[in-house]
């Protein structure tokens, strides 16, 4: 039976248990004298989640976890020299193992590959059965063990409830769960990345030159290939810097527009297209970068007699500067509108102008906010992927002219890690040191805007 | 300028010196104005600009150009052991076929070369289409029907006027020869433009003019709908919990401090990380829409948990407290009475969180959807790809016609986008209820 049919089955007696433990309840009510502590539904209920929640959960389990175990298993199988060796041995002949198991064959095949591929299909198939008699006999049993509490005195809606706020608390810490798996994958693969590659030659390094990927494989040292961060985080903070200096003027004066110049009407119709620049994938925006952008500013670069690349970072960071345009305007509209009305009526009982309010005391007082908005934005323009993928380069040159290509974090994790990769050299494993310096940077803009934002706001309160 | 005040500056003075102030300082108001108003024209600008680049180049890509061709349906050709089914029909000469009508078409062109310059004028895939025809009208064979086949994409970029006759023959891709045919076609009113269902029925292929974006909007749909299934629930059940039971203390302070951190991630760190535990620890297979929409669920929670959040919280108390004194449990307040006033502003939430899903690349390129798969995939386990991954991919093909199909593959996808975003405004604007 597949997964699909199981999940299915499970669901059907779930239902049924529902309506006999339903009509079980009722038929109580109807003959006794005594009053059900629960209404006839939550008896059903009861018979259902008893049926369903436990089978459900080792089926999850089972899911989860045959790959783990039969891995672990399959390591009994490997001859001393890999069961020794490092973990790069160790991972390619597990990929030798799954590709008997899927049926792909590169040539000869050791016996021992064979052996253990062979075990692993037998496996799989006898935990099919183990994982069918499993699910489906716990679901009858708790189905039948629930059904046979209904009585008047059980108080099926207490249990029932119980259940669900549990369930409820179960899935707020899916987030939990989430933050968890993200650090704890690309820490792991990062601390195997430091292992190969000293932590201070990645994050001082110069040179960024993954290419010679055998090298530290076959023993000859790391000379050839060097991880050196800097040359990506240039370019990372050269294109934002670029897409800031878009981003920032238009935005801005956007929002103080919008704020204080604007009639109601105006800001109905502006503020929401807007607001579609933000919602446009950036995909599309990496294409118009490479497609449309980068040709004009090429040639208009090269009419003036200046050397341009044609994957330069002025046209990425201009793109992505149209795409961070309604992140600043919009936070800063709102922290303008945050100002109090009093602060600009002063400044008009005293005589300043419009302008002059705006300038000299709208704007100090909305600074914090603007700040901590610009700061948002530059973290979202540090993490952007697609636009830069598409329309920067990907050779790692260490320079601050807007006009050559460079290349940026997130392009190079995208670059070395699309497609197969072996998980144990360490141009792959230097993906997820890139990723970890990605969200340590992030997240710390992030915190330094929340606490920005704090800080402001302990004044009008 | 209050010391200069504090000085005793005369009341004539200073109404001397305010009068000469004024017209700068009008200046100056105008100046801050003028530059309001051209930050909201130079964003409005590029908001058209890059919708008009989209559309001038996408909307053309949307029709190809067809030639008519009258197919001779010759059962012994095409279906040797006559019994009409794809295996059978798969031993046919469909290629001989459309290429015989081709000659016919163009009278009979003599010599090897002649020929060969006329076979590129239509697509490689005739022959397929040819087949796909027959095996859906059985009851044609044996006569002779008249059938559209999509023009190769060099000579659909020809007639485009995208080529110039005035290039020499040696730079451009179109040969005098197969100009000549063209013509000839065109003149016997064979060569249509046409919309072009290659597009939308056409799967992912090499050949630009045989390309199309099925598989991609199949999977696309798969993979919103595990996503759905997946963070609706999760985000809703989140938010009741954190709004209407989690007690203040500091567990409660670590789910939202995650929330809050989640919300910040960059996308390609989840897949990332999509990759490493789904794939790399869990054993899943790569390039499936059930990984990609876990990827992106866990990517859009915290959109929705924000959003059910706000819109809990504006259920007013007193409904609670009602609900609450006529003898409700806690849970029974929350399904029956909290959570149905804040389902449209729920479900608002999660359109949109499903709209940014739906345009969401960089994850997906890390759990390997980037590959390049001609099936359309059946369900959330088979191999697939999605549209934005689709328009990604097509961009870097170096033919000119991809160029019009990846900007038409991006008008059905923004498209899609501006639909979901209007039905979560209309949403809002019929259901949610002001207190």
């Amino acid at each position: 039976m597949s997964l699909f049919n199981l999940v299915l089955s499970v669901l059907v007696i779930g239902a049924t248990f529902f309506v006999f433990g339903q009509r079980a309840a009722a038929g109580q009510q109807a003959t006794g004298t005594i009053k059900l502590h629960s209404r006839s539904h939550y008896h059903g209920m009861w018979a259902a989640i008893t049926s369903t929640l436990p089978a459900l959960l080792i089926l999850l389990v089972i899911v989860l976890g045959k790959n783990l175990l039969f891995q672990h298993w399959a390591s009994h199988f490997f001859p001393p020299e890999v069961a020794g060796g490092d973990a790069v041995d160790r991972a390619i002949a597990l990929a030798k193992i799954t590709n008997v198991v899927d049926g792909i064959k590169f040539g000869e095949v050791e016996p021992w590959v064979q052996s253990a591929g062979e075990a692993w299909t037998r496996w799989e198939s006898d935990t099919i059965i183990v994982a069918n008699v499993l699910v489906l006999g716990v679901s009858l049993t708790g189905g039948l063990l629930g059904y046979r509490r209904i009585s008047f005195k059980f108080r099926a809606r207490n249990h029932v409830e119980r259940i669900l706020t549990w369930m409820l608390i179960g899935s707020s810490t899916v987030a939990i769960f989430t933050t968890i798996g993200i650090v704890l994958s690309i820490l792991f693969e990062s601390i195997r990345f430091f292992k190969l590659i000293p932590p201070q030659d990645f994050l001082f390094g110069l040179e960024w030159n993954p290419q010679f990927e055998g090298a530290e494989r076959a023993g000859s040292g790391g000379g050839t290939a060097t991880y050196g961060m800097i040359p990506m985080f240039v370019g990372t903070f050269l294109i934002s810097f670029i897409a800031l200096a878009v981003a920032v003027p238009v935005g801005l004066f956007s929002a103080i527009y919008l704020a204080e110049y604007a009639t109601l009407r105006v800001r109905g119709i502006v503020k929401p297209l807007l607001e579609i620049l933000a919602g446009v994938p950036t995909v599309v925006y990496g294409f118009f970068a490479a497609l449309t952008v980068a040709p004009v500013v090429k040639s208009v670069g090269e009419s003036v007699g200046l050397e341009v690349a044609s994957e330069s970072a002025l046209a990425a960071g201009l793109v992505m500067g149209v795409m961070i345009i309604p992140f600043i305007s919009s936070l800063s509209d709102d922290v303008i509108n945050a100002v109090p009305q009093a602060l600009r009526d002063a400044a008009f009982g005293l005589g300043s102008t419009k302008s002059e309010a705006v300038r000299q005391v709208v704007l100090p007082a909305a600074l914090p906010g603007i700040v901590a908005a610009v700061i948002l934005a530059v973290s979202r323009a540090v993490g952007e992927t697609m636009i830069v993928v598409m329309a920067a380069g990907l050779a790692a040159n260490l320079s601050f002219n807007p006009l050559d290509a460079v290349t940026t974090v997130t392009s190079q994790i995208v670059t070395i890690l699309v497609g197969d990769q072996e998980f144990e050299s360490a141009k792959t494993l230097s993906a997820f040191a890139l990723a970890l310096m990605l969200i340590v940077t992030t997240l710390a803009l992030n915190y330094y805007a929340l606490q920005i934002v704090k800080k402001y706001r302990e004044q009008y309160e | 300028m209050s010391d200069q005040v504090s000085l005793g500056l005369s009341p004539e003075r200073a109404a001397e010196r305010v009068a000469e102030s004024i017209s700068f300082r009008k200046r100056r108001e105008n100046r801050f104005l003028f530059l309001g108003k051209s930050a909201v024209a130079v964003a409005l600008g590029f908001l058209v600009l890059l919708f008009a680049g989209i559309l001038s180049k996408g909307i053309p890509g949307l029709f190809q150009h067809y030639v008519t061709l009258d197919v001779q349906l010759d059962a012994e050709r095409l279906d040797p052991s006559g019994q009409g089914t794809l295996e059978s029909l798969a031993d046919g000469d469909f290629d001989g076929v459309v290429r015989d009508a081709l000659y016919e078409a163009l009278g009979g062109p003599t010599g090897r070369k002649a020929k060969r310059q006329a076979r590129k004028l239509i697509s490689s895939g005739s022959g397929q289409r040819l087949m796909h025809h027959v095996l859906d009208n059985p009851d044609q064979m044996r006569s002779k029907v008249a059938l559209q086949f999509a023009v190769d994409d060099d000579v659909d970029t020809f007639l485009r006027g995208l080529i110039s006759r005035d290039t020499p023959e040696a730079d451009r891709r179109v040969s005098d020869q197969m100009i000549s045919y063209i013509d000839l076609l065109q003149a016997k009113g064979r060569i249509s433009y046409e919309i072009s269902d290659y597009l939308f029925f056409g799967s992912a292929s090499r050949d630009a003019e045989m390309a199309g974006i099925r598989g991609a909007l199949v999977g696309s749909i798969l993979t919103l709908l595990v996503c759905i299934v997946i963070a609706f629930p999760l985000g809703v059940a989140t938010a009741v919990y954190l709004e209407e039971m989690a007690p203040k203390n500091r567990f409660t302070e670590i789910i939202e401090i995650n929330i809050n951190n989640l919300a910040a991630v960059p996308s390609v760190v989840f897949g990332i990380m999509g990759l490493a535990v789904f794939i790399v620890i869990f054993g899943m297979p790569r390039s499936i829409p059930l990984v990609g929409g876990i990827v992106l669920a866990l990517m859009t929670l915290p959109t929705i948990i924000i959003s059910s959040r706000a819109s809990i919280r504006a259920v007013p108390p007193s409904i609670r407290d009602a609900a609450l004194g006529v003898g409700a449990s806690k849970m029974q307040t929350i399904t029956h009475h909290v959570l149905p006033l804040a389902m449209p502003g729920m479900l608002t939430g999660t359109i949109i969180g499903m709209a940014q899903a739906l345009g969401e690349t960089a994850p997906l390129l890390m759990i390997g959807m980037v590959a390049f798969i001609v099936d359309v995939p059946s369900g959330v386990t088979e191999p697939g790809t999605v549209l934005p991954v689709q328009i990604f991919m097509w961009a870097d093909f170096a033919e000119r016609m991809f160029i019009q199909k990846t900007s038409a593959a991006i008008i059905v996808l923004l498209a899609f986008l501006i639909s979901m975003n209007a039905a979560a405004i209309f949403l809002r604007k019929k259901l949610e209820r002001r207190w």
